[in-house]
């Protein structure tokens, strides 16, 4: 055997050209078992949820066999998530490796169509980039609305049929009857990216991931997994909490996130996972539990509205968030808000078509849980964050649209 | 086979038919919607069940033979602490 290949990150090649791509990465050599070498790295999505990659290849090349139909194969580069670049940045630096993802798991589970979703802001410029590839089936761009749900794979599928991009319900899943009604691959671009290098022989490509960073500037870098997060995020003293994972992710006091590892066991230890790959360091001249609240009203805004405890509890405790972020109020009344906020988190939790409000619910209630001493500051009438402190996480605007 | 009870959350209207047929597994939470007992569905309620999903204006009340496979299991997994649309979730109570 020759010297095991050089390593070279997904953000490696100096420009998206296919030339600079294949200078960088060298090409893609012919034949590999995908699904072997995705299952002996144990390659996990980046799309939120950590699924095994290995394993949804095979439940949608198993479901297409069973059903004698053609699957699709559907790269989910939408990022719905506000504090979210990594995958607008991996399309932007090297579409070619996300392209590559595409055919090569497109291959592995039979499908004759492959579509790349990307955010309305993007599609023309990635669509002009994989214009020259010289691929047997041409992947389709297809652009989805930039709201939160969008990427929701249920979601996804309605959009990439022409319909609104609002999650249908799990069942049947995507991976038995998705686009067109034929079992669906969708994999998040950077998982997509993984199996490019993978199939280069980078062993190590399964080991690291793409994080976008929030300190005083927002960066997307590649960091590799099981590094002690205080490694990979800059922590000092002035960082109360960190933000892990994004909007349907967890606070950590920073103290904890310093020294946690940044992998799914690690994580997991202290009840957060890497989601979407947001880490977000909150400095203590900010209020916790005002930014939350201003996240969580963006989330209940992004709902679709569509499952009665989603729509009826979300909103009502974002507005009770509201209240707690503000300073003051009757002590009896700001212990009732915590008791309704505990009560309808419960009545919410698995009780949508998507994991939408679970995902929201988790973000409430680790605010609650580290950011204890500003709500009793709070009740004491003193807020650290109050205006004029900027707000830290972005938060858009929803429009009529979501 | 055992059977259990689902409820299609874009579907339910929260019109609560199904509560006042089937009680015994099936509450409303302070919205209306439903909460369903967590588990199979006891033998002898079939009937009963049968009518409340026959009842149901919204027709999102079902009854399901085949628990759901693994690889949907896992895809589905949810915090475990509460009641939700399929069964497979420890009850928690409506107020
Ligand atoms: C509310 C919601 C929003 C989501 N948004 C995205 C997204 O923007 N991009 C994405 O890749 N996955 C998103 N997901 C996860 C997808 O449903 C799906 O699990 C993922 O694309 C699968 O890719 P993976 O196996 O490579 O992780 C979202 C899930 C939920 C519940
Ligand atoms: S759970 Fe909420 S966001 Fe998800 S489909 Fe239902 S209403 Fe929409
Ligand atoms: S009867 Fe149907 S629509 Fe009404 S609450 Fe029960 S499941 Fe929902």
């Amino acid at each position: 055997m020759s010297a095991p290949p050089a390593t070279h990150g997904l953000l490696a090649a100096a420009d998206p050209s296919l030339a600079t791509h294949l200078a960088t990465h060298g090409p893609l050599s012919g034949q590999v078992d995908l699904v072997a070498l995705a299952e002996r790295a144990g390659l996990v999505g980046r799309g939120g949820a950590g699924f095994p990659t290995a394993r949804k290849l095979r439940a949608v090349a198993d479901a297409a066999r069973a059903t004698r139909t053609t699957p699709v194969v559907v790269a989910n580069g939408s990022e719905g998530e506000p504090a979210a670049f990594k995958d607008a940045v991996l399309l932007s630096r090297a579409p070619h490796l996300v392209a590559e993802g595409l055919h090569l798991a497109a291959a592995a589970v039979g499908a004759d169509s492959v579509v790349l979703a990307v955010g309305p802001g993007q599609a023309a410029e990635v669509g002009r980039q994989l214009a020259g590839r010289p691929d047997r089936s041409p992947i389709r761009v297809v652009p989805v609305a930039g709201h939160f749900l969008a990427g929701e794979e249920t979601a996804l599928v309605g959009a990439v049929d022409g319909g609104l991009p609002l999650p249908r319900g799990k069942v049947p899943p995507v991976w038995q009857r998705g686009v067109q009604g034929r079992p669906t691959l969708v994999h998040n671009v950077e998982t997509l990216a993984r199996l490019a290098l993978l199939a280069r022989g980078d062993r190590s490509a399964a080991g690291r991931t793409l994080v976008t960073r929030h300190t005083a500037t927002v960066d997307v870098v590649e960091v590799p997994l099981g590094a002690r997060l205080g490694d990979v995020l800059p922590v000092p003293a002035g960082v109360q909490a960190v933000l892990v994972g994004g909007y349907h992710g967890s606070w950590l006091p920073a103290a904890v996130a310093a020294d946690v590892r940044l992998d799914r066991d690690g994580l997991a230890s202290v009840g957060a996972s890497l989601g979407a790959g947001v880490l977000a360091a909150l400095s203590a001249d900010r209020c916790g539990v005002r930014e939350t609240a201003r996240v969580v009203g963006y989330l209940a805004a992004s709902s679709a509205g569509q499952c009665g405890p989603c729509l009826n509890g979300l909103p009502r405790i974002a507005a009770a968030l509201g209240l707690l972020a503000r300073p003051g109020g009757a002590p009896a009344a700001r212990a009732r808000l915590l008791q309704d906020v505990a009560r309808w988190s419960g009545l919410v939790v698995g009780r949508g078509a998507c994991a939408h409000p679970d995902g929201t619910v988790r973000l409430v209630a680790s605010a609650l849980r580290v950011f204890g001493g500003e709500l009793a500051a709070h009740a004491a009438g003193w807020c650290t964050g109050a205006p004029p402190t900027p707000a830290f996480l972005p938060v858009p605007t929803v429009g009529a649209a979501a | 086979m055992s059977e259990r009870l689902r409820v299609d959350p874009i579907g339910c209207q929260g019109h609560g038919v199904c509560a006042e047929l089937l009680p015994e597994r099936i509450a409303l939470d302070e919205w209306g919607y439903p909460l369903l007992a967590a588990g199979d569905l006891p033998a002898g309620l079939r009937r009963e069940a049968r009518r409340a999903v026959a009842a149901c204006p919204a027709r999102a009340l079902h009854l399901t033979g085949t628990p759901a496979g693994p690889v949907l299991r896992a895809l589905q997994r949810l915090p475990r602490q509460h009641t939700g649309n399929t069964q497979d979730q420890r009850p928690q109570s409506a107020s």
